[in-house]
């Protein structure tokens, strides 16, 4: 299979303590996660995507307008997924950044204190399902975003992401119920790992590895 | 805590309290501004639907969920009087003549508050099937029952993210399927609503988690078809409103 669910890099219990319950892992990564894997190689021959890298097929699914939904569904959310989990851990969060992403967040997003609030806010006016996102622009700028469905900033043209998060009911209504704001603060105050974040930052973005 | 704790049942009698108890789920509620908007009674038990809907889901998508969009809906229009005191159904239908400013936010939670009384409204039954005229229209749309419930289910199921799965109803009495993303209506398009499936996460997760599929399954053992046909014949009527 070309398209593969990759390992969670923390245990399905590690992040229990820090408000995402262990169903909330093995159901997210092992059930929704896989189901785009799944979907997504199943439209490999169908949509001519053979060859093509992860980021390239979001890119060009993106282009396509509601053409391209069918594959921008299972192809982002595959590419948003696998972003997703590398930029939580066990006691993340909070306000010790690395130097760097720390100075870029100040320069370009008017201080910490406010990117958290405009991170906060995107992700609860992303009406419905959808996803947050922390996004080097196309000017070399940071800024924040959000997308519905299984969009991403590679899909919309916006960038490349750095920090997203899933803001689709299953990621936080057996934890959060239907407060979303409650489950924003909480990935804020203890689940983002700036370690990561400061990583794809210096890098100019996440390479998935991932091609059809 | 497992799900089995999670999905303790707690009927009408017991009320708001119960959600008070169910560990980690902070419920957030923000006192109702004024408005002419209300959210209505259920017009049965929290566990009346436990045949496809647990009784906690039902309190909490009917409380907070619809209660949040009837709570928006009135603080979208607290400067809107005109358009406040419009039957909800007429505003949906002219979404575009509201104010650019407010449109989004009456489109959500207007679509929403439609889309949520019409549910619960065509609830609360035993399933089957209908009969008479509905049961006529059905098979003159659709062939038969087992077609149309077929082909509407897939059409739930195949809505992908937040949305709806509806069945449409002409003056005329013919219908139709149609989806529809976040909270939009068929409303919006001019066409009335028969009946409608909600197939936002919200609406099964703590029961059904990703298995959306057993749950518009399983919706169908819960729909009351005597309400349905009141629904058919106000809409043949012209006096169907959301
Ligand atoms: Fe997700
Ligand atoms: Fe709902």
């Amino acid at each position: 299979m070309p398209f593969t669910l990759p390992p969670l890099p923390y245990s399905t219990n590690a992040l229990a303590a820090n408000g995402m319950c262990q169903e909330t892992l093995e159901l997210h990564h092992g059930k929704h996660h896989n189901a785009y894997v799944t979907a997504l190689n199943g439209l490999i021959e169908s949509k001519g995507l053979a060859g093509k890298s992860l980021e390239q097929i979001c890119a060009e699914a993106g282009k396509s307008g509601a053409e391209g939904l069918p594959v921008l569904n299972q192809a982002g959310q595959h590419y948003n997924h696998i972003l997703f989990w590398q930029v939580m851990q066990p006691g993340g969060g909070g306000d010790d950044l690395p130097g760097a992403l720390k100075a870029k967040i100040d320069s370009d997003l008017g201080g910490l204190a406010k990117f958290k609030e405009d991170f906060k806010q995107a992700g609860v006016t992303q009406f419905g399902s959808g996803w947050a996102w922390l996004v080097i622009g196309n000017d070399g700028k940071l800024k924040v975003t959000k997308t519905p469905n299984g969009a991403n900033p590679l899909s919309t043209g916006e960038g490349q992401p750095i920090l997203g998060v899933d803001v689709w009911e299953h990621a936080y209504y057996l934890d959060f119920r239907n407060v979303r704001p409650n489950y924003l603060q909480n990935f804020l105050d203890k689940l983002v790992n700036w370690e990561v974040v400061a990583d794809l930052l210096q890098k100019g973005g996440m390479k998935s590895g991932q091609s059809a | 805590m497992t799900l089995l704790h999670r999905r303790a049942l707690f009927g009408a009698a017991a009320g708001a309290a119960s959600l008070w108890a169910a560990p980690r789920a902070t419920l957030a509620q923000t006192p109702p501004p004024a408005g002419p908007f209300r959210l209505p009674d259920l017009p049965y038990a929290f566990d009346a639907n436990e045949a496809a809907i647990d009784a906690r889901t039902m309190e909490i998508h009917w409380r907070f969920h619809h209660g949040g969009q009837v709570n928006g809906l009135n603080a979208a229009l607290r400067d809107q009087p005109q358009l406040a005191a419009m039957p909800l159904d007429q505003l949906l239908m002219k979404l575009n003549e509201v104010p650019e400013s407010i449109r989004t936010a009456v489109r959500n939670n207007g679509g929403g508050n439609a889309n949520h009384t019409m549910f619960w409204q065509i609830m609360g039954g035993r399933g089957g099937e209908p009969t008479g005229e509905l049961a006529q229209a059905i098979a003159q749309d659709f062939g038969d029952f087992a077609t149309f419930r077929t082909r509407f289910t897939a059409a739930a199921n195949g809505v992908f993210g937040s949305g709806w799965a509806f069945v449409t109803v002409t003056p005329a009495g013919r219908l139709g399927i149609v989806t529809k993303p976040g909270q939009d209506t068929p409303l919006m398009d001019g066409q009335r609503v028969l009946i409608g499936n909600d197939v936002w996460e919200h609406a099964y997760y703590l029961r059904y988690q990703n298995r959306r599929g057993e749950y518009t399954a399983n919706w169908w053992n819960v729909l009351d078809w005597s309400r349905i046909a009141a629904r058919y014949a106000a809409a043949k009527a012209g006096t169907l409103g959301v």
